[in-house]
């Protein structure tokens, strides 16, 4: 390229060239994440065959996201139940309170807030064990020792968060409807019959909680995969972890998000 | 490959990117010997560490590992060779999440299928070897930095490897330790029959222990001989290394410009 | 923390996780054996379905008996044909009468099956011919304002 004079015309060339650099490097980095999938699904036969591996991630992701799952979905159905009693009740038809926080619940809050929550608990406590290993050379020592890093360490993360996320949507999701019938039936008053009785006719298994599941499973897979391969990609110094755990958080809020809309205008079409 | 090498290096070649590393390199390592790799910080000790073990592949030139060449071994077959080696990490690298006797028992229980009882027998000793047979049920957490260190090598000979690789074992430590693990490194091979390697910059210690040493200097391989030819040596770098002076072939100074220069810069220029 | 202990709590997780599920089917899906019971198509041509939609339930006395499966359009008699499923269980006559009803006044939109007498019973595929299309609100009204003006000023 020849060299250009003007001042404004290279500050163009030089934004044009920024922002080609970044969509390479993007594609370059979505390459990895691929490779880097298919990897972990080839070496996770011991997450299963020794399954003790799986279980204790289990523990670590799952079990001690619990408390933090369930307390948060106990208030949003709470808030879920006061809201949609006040918008409900001008039109009359405050019975339908139950099926107002069922479906918000399981259709899309259980699902996308639990995985918000699961990201930013257990994925930020999987990317920096990962990455702190990394730095202090003890996937290094392990590859060493002929014991693969990925199988041991990286895939039964992966599937102890791939199976823990979906539980943990279905509870946020039980203990948010418990919380609107906290707010709406035990508080406010509305008539306990109507509101199991609408909610059962109106939420569909198939169609409202199925793909609620469907979803958190999806999320699950995306934050685990995002959470491990920060922490296996981690710079490894301390500077390096901390930023790669910032950025299992902010990038799985945004895969969350994304898929959230396209998975469900997806489900929307398909209904 | 004559039979009594272990390990063979010839004419090797490294880059990162376009960054040589290492400009070729060769070396062989007696069997039943312990050698030194010595050099400056920086000088790709450690990268040559990590392409005998396999974990970085040579831009040209052999590595071979008991007859096998190392960089062309498929991936199953570098981890059988890499059950037969053992490697002591510069900081330890023990996995903290477990006590000091999983951590020795790690390789047991995954390569093995070794009753428990056995294991902890097995374990029990290679601990006692290390002296530290009574601080089996701490964590890693709790260990000073010379106990962490002689906690790796329990694991690091936890299978009897054939090979044990050193990577800076003596960095860190206080004397009394430093003592320790070098004695350790010494005993240990001769007990197990091993061969050892170990990259350091501490010169002093080694020449105590070691069989040979070789000498490295900005990818290259600058002298070699056994410790009493060392001391005696009259090469300028090993003379500068082994007396530790500032200045010699390894300059004080990072390249740069004359001082004068830098610091009066135009001026001198446009006066001159 | 023992293997032991650690399972323990783990099985815990687990097993509320599933119960979550369960109750998530159970009472806010409502899903009964109902769900995956048999089911055979039965067809229906209205003049006008309104807002019906698919998986709309298909009632007798009120009670759910299949649900909406289809809605066409047929180009040729330019009347929409509506396929719904019922469940095996229930057998309804060949002159049943088939309705499009409301809900409350703006509840959502439900078939209506009324058996009439008839000793044969419709099979799967049948077309049930007796139909009453949705009630639209705007023609509703516009009929109530025809009769009214029909009516003229009488006071």
């Amino acid at each position: 390229m020849s060299e250009p004079k003007h001042g404004a015309w290279s500050t163009v060339v030089a934004m044009v060239t920024h922002l080609g650099h970044r969509v390479t490097s993007a594609l370059q980095q979505l390459g990895f994440v691929a490779r880097f999938f298919v990897v972990l699904l080839l070496s996770s036969g011991q997450s299963f065959r020794r399954i003790h591996l799986t279980i204790r991630e289990l523990y670590f992701s799952g079990f001690q996201s619990l408390l933090i799952i369930m307390v948060s979905g106990l208030f949003i159905g709470m808030v879920l139940g006061m809201q949609g009693y006040e918008t409900l009740q001008r039109y009359g038809s405050a019975d339908a309170l139950g099926v107002l926080v069922a479906l918000s619940l399981v259709r899309e809050l259980g699902p996308v807030v639990a995985g918000l929550l699961f990201a930013s608990r257990a994925g930020s406590a999987i990317t920096a064990e990962i990455g702190l290993m990394k730095a202090t050379e003890q996937l290094t020592a392990m590859d060493m020792m002929a014991v693969n890093p990925i199988g041991r360490v990286v895939a039964p993360r992966f599937w102890g968060g791939v199976i823990s996320m979906p539980l943990l949507a279905a509870l946020f999701s039980v203990a948010g409807i418990f919380g609107g019938y906290l707010i709406g039936v035990v508080f406010i008053g509305v008539d306990e019959g109507a509101f199991w009785s609408q909610m059962g006719a109106s939420v569909d298994f198939y169609h409202d909680i199925w793909s609620g599941i469907i979803k958190s499973f999806v999320f699950g897979i995306a934050v685990s995969l995002i959470a491990v391969f920060e922490g296996y990609d981690a710079v490894p110094t301390a500077e390096g972890v901390s930023s790669s755990i910032k950025s299992t958080v902010v990038q799985s809020a945004l895969a969350i998000l994304a898929l959230d809309f396209v998975l469900t205008s997806f489900m929307l079409r398909e209904a | 490959m004559s039979d009594d090498n272990l390990v063979e290096i010839k004419d090797l070649d490294f880059a990162y990117d376009d960054r040589p590393i290492l400009k070729g390199i060769s070396m062989q390592i007696p069997r039943g010997k312990v050698v030194a790799i010595m050099g400056g910080s920086g000088c790709g000790k450690t990268t040559l560490l990590r392409l005998i073990g396999g974990q970085l592949k040579p831009s040209r030139g052999e590595v071979l590992v008991d007859g096998l060449s190392v960089p062309k071994l498929r991936h199953d077959e570098l981890y059988d060779l890499r059950r037969r080696m053992g490697m002591l990490f510069q900081f330890g690298a023990l996995f903290t999440d477990i006590s000091v006797f999983d951590n020795v028992a790690y390789q047991m229980r995954e390569h093995t299928d070794l009753p428990e009882e056995l294991i902890r027998d097995l374990v029990l000793l290679k601990l006692n070897a290390v002296g530290l047979r009574g601080a089996d049920q701490l964590m890693p957490a709790e260990l000073s930095g010379g106990m962490a260190r002689r906690v790796a090598l329990a694991r690091a000979i936890s299978l009897d490897p054939m090979l044990i690789m050193y990577d800076e074992p003596f960095a860190g430590l206080d004397p009394i330790s430093l003592g320790v693990i070098g004695q350790l490194i010494r005993k240990l091979n001769d007990a197990l029959g091993a061969t050892s390697i170990m990259v350091t910059h501490d010169i002093q210690e080694s020449l105590q222990i070691v069989d040979y040493i070789y000498f490295m200097s900005d990818g290259k391989v600058v002298a070699m001989g056994t410790p009493d030819e060392i001391r005696a040596s009259q090469h300028p770098f090993v003379h500068q290394f082994v007396f530790a002076q500032a200045d010699g072939p390894v300059p004080f100074h990072y390249p740069a410009k004359p001082l004068v220069e830098e610091l009066l810069g135009k001026a001198a220029h446009e006066r001159a | 923390m023992s293997r032991k202990l650690l399972d323990l709590w783990v099985g815990i997780f687990v097993a509320m996780g599933l119960a979550g599920v369960l109750f998530l089917a159970l009472k806010v899906g409502n899903i009964s054996a109902g769900n995956f019971a048999e089911t055979y198509p039965l067809t229906a041509k209205f003049a006008n379905i309104g807002g019906l939609k698919v998986r709309a339930p298909v009632k007798s006395a009120g009670v759910v008996v299949g649900r909406v499966a289809d809605i066409r359009f047929d180009a040729k008699d330019y009347e929409a044909v509506v396929t719904f499923h019922i469940n095996e269980s229930y057998r309804f006559p060949k002159d049943t009468f088939a309705l499009i009803l409301t809900a409350g006044l703006l509840g959502e939109q439900y078939i209506g099956l009324d058996p009439g007498g008839d000793e044969k019973m419709l099979q799967a595929n049948d077309v049930i011919t007796k139909t009453q299309s949705a009630v639209v609100l705007e023609s509703l009204i516009s009929q109530f304002m025809f009769n009214k003006a029909s009516e003229g000023p009488t006071e």
